[in-house]
């Protein structure tokens, strides 16, 4: 329908011969994205003469927090480690509840159109729901603390690890499945011997790649009320105590990097 | 003994590593046990469950229809003005921090010390750098966009990386025999390897950022968050659904939109 509302250009060859070339939307879509620039630096009151003038403000809390506090590292700990026991229960609880859902919502193995529909919406719902808010509404029924939190990365886990896995177990060669239930196994039977052991390390591996996001979110929920580290983050940067922000934001740094590095050894084996 | 069964005992054995992970596994659940508590979790919870059920299934339509400056369209708009716009700013900045930070371009110091920087720009929560750009422009929709572009270069410079080190050099030999300039060697031989990667990495950032500016409002950097918290503190559950139920269309939309560009970008039409 394009190529007749912008007829494609003639270009005839010294041999006489005809070719069509499409019209190029570039210049339309490169327009169309500058206008929309516009549009929202203007909606969004976007002004360089600001930034320059005031962005010198962002450099002295940068400074400020330079060196860290060391003294403050003791009151560290505690919500340190729950953070990381916040995003390991979730990520691990997330994890397996996943698994079921995620069966439900393939169409190769749920044969009911209805389950598999209403699943994959389910998913999707839970995805679009940013953390911090599922965080907020869980601290509203589980009271404030790290139990909230938990909960907020398991709904977020069990959501992005049961997209990733429905479409894992929708893609898998399903020729050892029908083999199985034709020797005379069962449907679980033959899900067991010939689904997941093809999906089963990648599923690992998605559900440990989640956790490592998962510790930098579990980092800010504590801004919420949902405890972790990020409570004291909001201190500190509530009573401008930058040098505490500092070593917060270095002890963090630390804790997410080794545990990058040690779920990157994992991941590397499983594949 | 047959072939099959040969075979089934020439598996490699690995009972004994499986089991002390699933061990390791064990402990650090139980560990990660105690920072729960449900004795809290009382009458009240559950009434207050009960009411944002409610309140989600019965929204505030009157806030969902309108166009007034307290609307939830006119507050969608400006959360996408916000992603849209920290998108390009992030795109843009992270592009020649990609290229200091591709081992294959750089010398190892330099990429070293870039890829360092990368990655304290990515662990740094959204919110502190939110509540920082607040003291530079003020509360409101420019601190945001300033958050949503700083937060989005962590990202999008670590994958342009991946691009930029799988380039095909091959061309550019070829390039050179040829008397091509360096100019359009960049052109005709960098550029369409990178364009396609480059554009399907932002298309999905943007899609994230999304999400990213939805919560900003939390610290007061605009978009939809601010009123979605003044809501939920105030218990008006009716508003929360009406909130909520906009945002979730606007993204499911978004990302239906996102994977639709990416799949053609990537089949390369």
């Amino acid at each position: 329908m394009l190529n007749k509302l912008f007829p494609p250009k003639k270009i005839t060859l010294p041999n006489g011969k005809i070719v069509l070339q499409n019209r190029s939307f570039i210049p339309y879509i490169v327009l169309f994205l500058v206008l929309c620039t516009l549009l929202s630096a203007n909606f969004t009151g976007f002004s360089f003469k600001v930034l320059i003038d005031r962005i010198d403000e962002f450099f002295i809390i940068v400074k400020a927090m330079i060196p860290p506090n060391w003294g403050y590292i003791s009151k560290v700990w505690k919500p340190l480690l729950d953070t990381i026991k916040m995003s390991l229960l979730g990520s691990l609880l997330g994890a397996l509840l996943a698994l079921p859902i995620a069966v439900a919502a393939a169409s190769n193995i749920t044969k009911s159109k209805v389950i598999t529909v209403v699943s994959k919406t389910l998913l999707s719902i839970l995805r679009t729901l940013p953390t911090l808010v599922t965080a907020l509404i869980a601290t509203f029924i589980f009271g404030l603390g790290p139990t909230a939190g938990a909960v907020a990365i398991l709904l977020f886990t069990v959501s992005y690890v049961g997209k990733l896995l429905y479409e894992q177990i929708e893609t898998v060669d399903m020729g050892a499945f029908e083999a199985m239930q034709s020797i005379g196994m069962t449907r679980i039977q033959a899900f067991r011997y010939a689904v997941i052991p093809q999906v089963l390390p990648s599923y690992i591996s998605t559900s440990l790649y989640c956790f490592e996001g998962n510790v930098r979110y579990a980092a800010i929920l504590g801004y919420v009320g949902a405890g972790g580290i990020g409570l004291l983050i909001q201190e500190g940067l509530g009573w401008r105590d930058y040098q505490a922000v500092g070593l917060l934001i270095l002890v963090l740094i630390i804790t997410v990097y080794i545990i990058e590095r040690v779920s990157e050894h994992f991941r590397k084996k499983l594949i | 003994m047959n072939h099959i069964e040969k075979q089934l005992s020439a598996a490699p054995r690995n009972l004994l590593y499986v089991a002390v992970i699933s061990m390791m596994v064990a402990a650090l659940f139980v560990w990660s046990l105690t920072a729960v508590n449900v004795q809290n979790i009382g009458q009240g919870g559950l009434s207050i469950a009960k009411n944002i059920l409610y309140g989600l299934t019965h929204p505030n339509m009157d806030m969902l229809l309108n166009f007034s400056k307290q609307s939830i369209l006119y507050l969608l708009l400006e959360t996408i003005a916000i992603a849209f716009l920290g998108t390009i700013v992030g795109a843009i900045l992270a592009i020649p921090l990609a290229f200091l930070a591709a081992s294959n371009i750089m010398p190892k110091p330099v990429s070293w010390l870039t890829r360092l920087l990368l990655i304290v720009i990515r662990t740094v929560p959204a919110l502190v750098y939110g509540l920082m750009f607040i003291r530079v422009t003020g509360t409101g929709a420019f601190a945001g966009v300033l958050t949503v572009g700083l937060t989005s270069i962590g990202m999008l410079a670590k994958l342009y990386v991946d691009a930029i080190e799988e380039l095909d050099t091959r061309v550019l030999e070829s390039m050179t025999s040829v008397g091509c300039t360096t100019f359009e060697k960049i052109r005709f031989g960098i550029v369409p390897q990178l364009f396609s990667i480059f554009l399907s990495v932002i298309i999905y950032r943007f899609d994230m950022n999304m999400r990213e500016a939805s919560i900003l409002g939390l610290v007061g950097a605009g978009g939809i968050g601010a009123p979605l918290i003044f809501a939920m503190r105030g218990y008006k559950w009716d508003e929360v659904g009406a909130i909520l139920i906009g945002l979730v269309i606007l993204i499911l939309l978004i990302e239906f939109m996102s994977n639709y560009l990416r799949a053609k970008l990537v089949r390369g039409e």
